[in-house]
């Protein structure tokens, strides 16, 4: 009973609460979307910080959710499981150690803590327990890239077609559950932090024109008059 | 041809004292609150000098305007994929150690210290942290030199000047400064705007307003990717700590739109500002920016169009812009400055983003120095009499550092200008003490390529000026914009006093 709150019912509410609260948040209160850089109160530290942890993180759900999208692709011959399992260990190292220097930073800097509100606090905690589970899971249950694909996958897919098959994941170790629960209480966070600002990401920056005018009046009625 | 109207500034140097009163103006009004302290809008620095925030002017450390490569415009600061790439981490930001980092005291520490010997003293504590701090600085830091001869020595528009000229610049008695106060330069081809990274859907969290020229930021849309601070070649785009928004001058556009002068302007003691409107061609603006160095003060002023010129009228009709506005360009203080007269000049425009803030270089005092124990003019006629027509070449602030922060180095146009400016003051002086020759207020006014009428035009504009005269403040027609939008009855109860959103700190 407990694993079915868990598992099938605990991802829609986060999901839920993910979507509606944000678009509350976007319309009520968008005033408040920013991601809150602090780089202008210090800088050397964010470097080691940031960097590793943006990036790292990125390659990092990456491969989640390729392999969720194209997990013929992931089945891979053994020589190449090597290969991924140590890149995902050292992918996971780096993005613990940027965060590791993220929260580091936030506790040394009067600065930056002076900035941190209590939202930020329980972010970086959750964040920091989801990646180091992530991490041990990778280091103590080995070839995951292998059996996320027969256990993790189809319970993901079964969530998406709204048919929860929790039976593919319950009997899995108590850390991997832990973890899936840990994912989907981020997303349940989503709305309530900064991590607003990766829905905003700017990829239009990369086609729109360098320059930005706006009117007042539309310029068509202008001219016409 | 795609005329569009800009509200443009000219700021007299001569005129200028240095007290600040504009930047005390403008902080009472937008940056009294928390995460803004370190805000000035409009600032007031003195030259040669560092600036604020420190080193501004050195496009080397913060990457700021545009860069001219084969003919391309490129941002200095990163291209598009470099935007996305470096978003986490932008290696160009200034950091709050570059301005300074804002204090109060402990006031209450003077009353409520215990009897003792000593004096109590109130403890400087910083705004950010609430902690104790060591002051290292602070607005003006720099002020009048700040008794140091480091400050000089570094600014970073001296790398034009020869290593003579800046040596004699450094010895204590012949050391001079004048004050460039500034603001944003609401530029036709912005580096904060081009290099604004957000809206995912719709961009626009940097803007440059249509009817008037004004670069705004929208709160709303900004994310602090905190790309405007570095791509600002002039700083003038400052983040906000507190709130996670950039915020810069908006050229206190409520006043404008209610037919009041910006208040850094209203308040000038010294009437240092002028205000007006300029029309321009749009189409033009990258052609502009992308001339060589040397050029762009002209190509500035050729884009600037004739508000006079019947066909530029009709391009302006059709674009939309109304009769009451080109009225109010025909009688712009700033069009006379920068076009007619040719004697206000952009502020560093090797930046590439054609700066609409012009600034009339401050006349150069002449060279003195202390000989047989006293202080001797150089150059000085028998009488005594300070050489005016020989002023330029004895000014103790060379020209080529004029050129460099007025010209992007071109000499010739700075010391144009100059000849203007010497021109009209021996033409006054002759009128007003006679005590010049005509012949050689005659070959003053060849010199300075103007005319008596020119030059009493100049004069009258400069210092007999009136309010009306000094602030053409353009018709922006606010409420008739709405029209087209709102019905103004709704949007008359939905403006003015009501509920205002603070910005909440949410994670």
């Amino acid at each position: 009973m407990l694993d079915f709150v868990l598992f099938g019912i605990f991802p829609y509410v986060a999901i839920i609460l993910a979507f509606a609260v944000g678009i509350y948040r976007y319309f009520n209160d968008r005033i408040s979307y920013s991601s809150f850089s602090s780089q202008f109160l210090e800088k050397n530290t964010l470097f080691w910080g940031s960097v590793p942890w943006h990036y790292g993180i990125l390659a990092i759900l990456l491969a989640h959710l390729l392999a969720l999208i194209f997990p013929s692709a992931w089945m891979i011959v053994p020589d190449h499981l090597y290969v991924l399992e140590v890149s995902g260990l050292a992918l996971a190292l780096f993005t613990l150690v940027g965060l590791g220097f993220l929260l580091l930073r936030r506790l040394d800097n009067a600065r930056v803590f002076r900035v941190t509100s209590v939202m930020d606090w329980i972010l970086v905690a959750t964040l920091l327990v989801q990646v180091d589970m992530g991490f041990m899971v990778a280091l103590f249950y080995r070839w995951g890239s292998q059996w996320y694909l027969y256990t993790a996958v189809p319970y993901l897919v079964s969530l998406l077609s709204f048919d929860p098959q929790i039976q593919y994941i319950v009997t899995l170790p108590w850390l991997v559950k832990l973890h899936i629960i840990g994912g989907f209480v981020i997303i349940a966070l989503f709305p309530f932090t900064r991590l607003m600002h990766l829905v905003t990401f700017p990829f239009s920056y990369l086609w729109r024109p360098y320059q930005v005018v706006i009117w007042n009046r539309s310029r068509q009625s202008k001219r016409s008059k | 041809m795609d005329i569009r109207a800009q509200v443009s500034m000219v700021f007299h140097l001569d005129k200028c004292i240095g007290c600040h009163t504009c930047s005390v103006a403008c902080k009472n009004i937008w940056t009294d609150r928390k995460g803004t302290e370190y805000m000035w809008w409009n600032n007031v620095e003195t030259k040669p000098g560092t600036g604020y925030p420190t080193l501004w002017q050195d496009q080397d450390k913060y990457k700021g305007g545009w860069e001219k490569k084969e003919d391309k415009l490129s941002l200095k600061l990163q291209g598009r994929i470099g935007a996305l790439a470096n978003i986490f981490f932008n290696p160009s930001l200034p950091t709050i150690d570059d301005y300074y980092e804002p204090w109060t005291y402990r006031y209450e520490e003077l009353f409520n210290a215990p009897p003792g010997d000593d004096q109590p003293t109130a403890r400087p504590v910083s705004l950010i942290t609430s902690r104790p701090i060591d002051i290292e600085a602070g607005p003006n830091w720099d002020d009048d030199l700040g008794g140091s001869q480091l400050y000089a020595k570094n600014d970073p528009v001296l790398k034009n000047s020869t290593e003579e000229e800046r040596h004699l610049l450094n010895e204590v008695e012949r050391n001079v400064f004048f004050y460039l106060p500034r603001i944003c330069n609401h530029c036709l081809n912005p580096g904060c705007v081009a290099a604004c990274p957000a809206g995912a859907v719709n961009p626009g969290a940097m803007y440059k307003r249509g009817e008037d020229g004004i670069v705004l930021i929208s709160p709303e849309k900004c994310r602090a990717w905190r790309m405007c601070v570095s791509g600002c070649p002039y700083k003038k785009v400052y983040y906000n700590w507190a709130t996670g928004k950039s915020e810069k001058c908006i050229l206190c556009y409520p006043r404008l739109e209610s037919g009041h002068a910006p208040a850094c302007f209203h308040v000038c003691v010294g009437r240092v500002r002028f205000l007006g409107i300029l029309l321009y061609d749009a189409d033009r603006i990258q052609e502009t920016a992308s001339v060589n160095d040397t050029d762009l003060v002209e190509a500035q002023r050729a884009i600037i169009q004739d508000p006079f010129d019947f066909q530029v009228i009709a391009a302006a009709k059709a674009n939309g812009i109304s009769d009451a506005m080109i009225d109010s360009a025909q009688k712009s203080p700033v069009y006379k400055f920068v076009k007619q007269w040719k004697i206000a000049l952009p502020l560093s425009p090797q930046f590439r983003t054609l700066p609409m803030l012009f600034y009339v270089p401050p006349l150069l005092p002449v060279l003195a120095t202390m000989k047989n124990g006293h202080y001797e003019v150089a150059g000085a006629g028998e009488k005594g009499m300070i050489p005016l027509l020989t002023s330029l070449e004895q000014a103790r602030i060379p020209l080529s550092y004029m050129a460099g922060l007025f010209a992007a180095g071109n000499k010739k146009i700075v010391e144009e200008v100059y000849r203007k400016l010497i021109a009209v003051r021996i033409y006054m002086r002759a009128k007003s003490v006679m005590d010049i020759p005509a012949s050689e207020v005659q070959q003053a006014l060849v010199s300075g390529g103007t005319t008596e009428e020119e030059a009493l035009a100049i004069f009258q504009l400069t210092s007999r000026s009136t309010f009306e005269e000094h602030f053409v403040i353009p018709p922006l027609a606010r409420e008739m914009n709405i029209e087209t939008t709102v019905d103004p009855d709704t949007h008359k109860q939905d403006a003015g006093f009501g509920f205002r959103k603070i910005i909440k700190r949410r994670g």
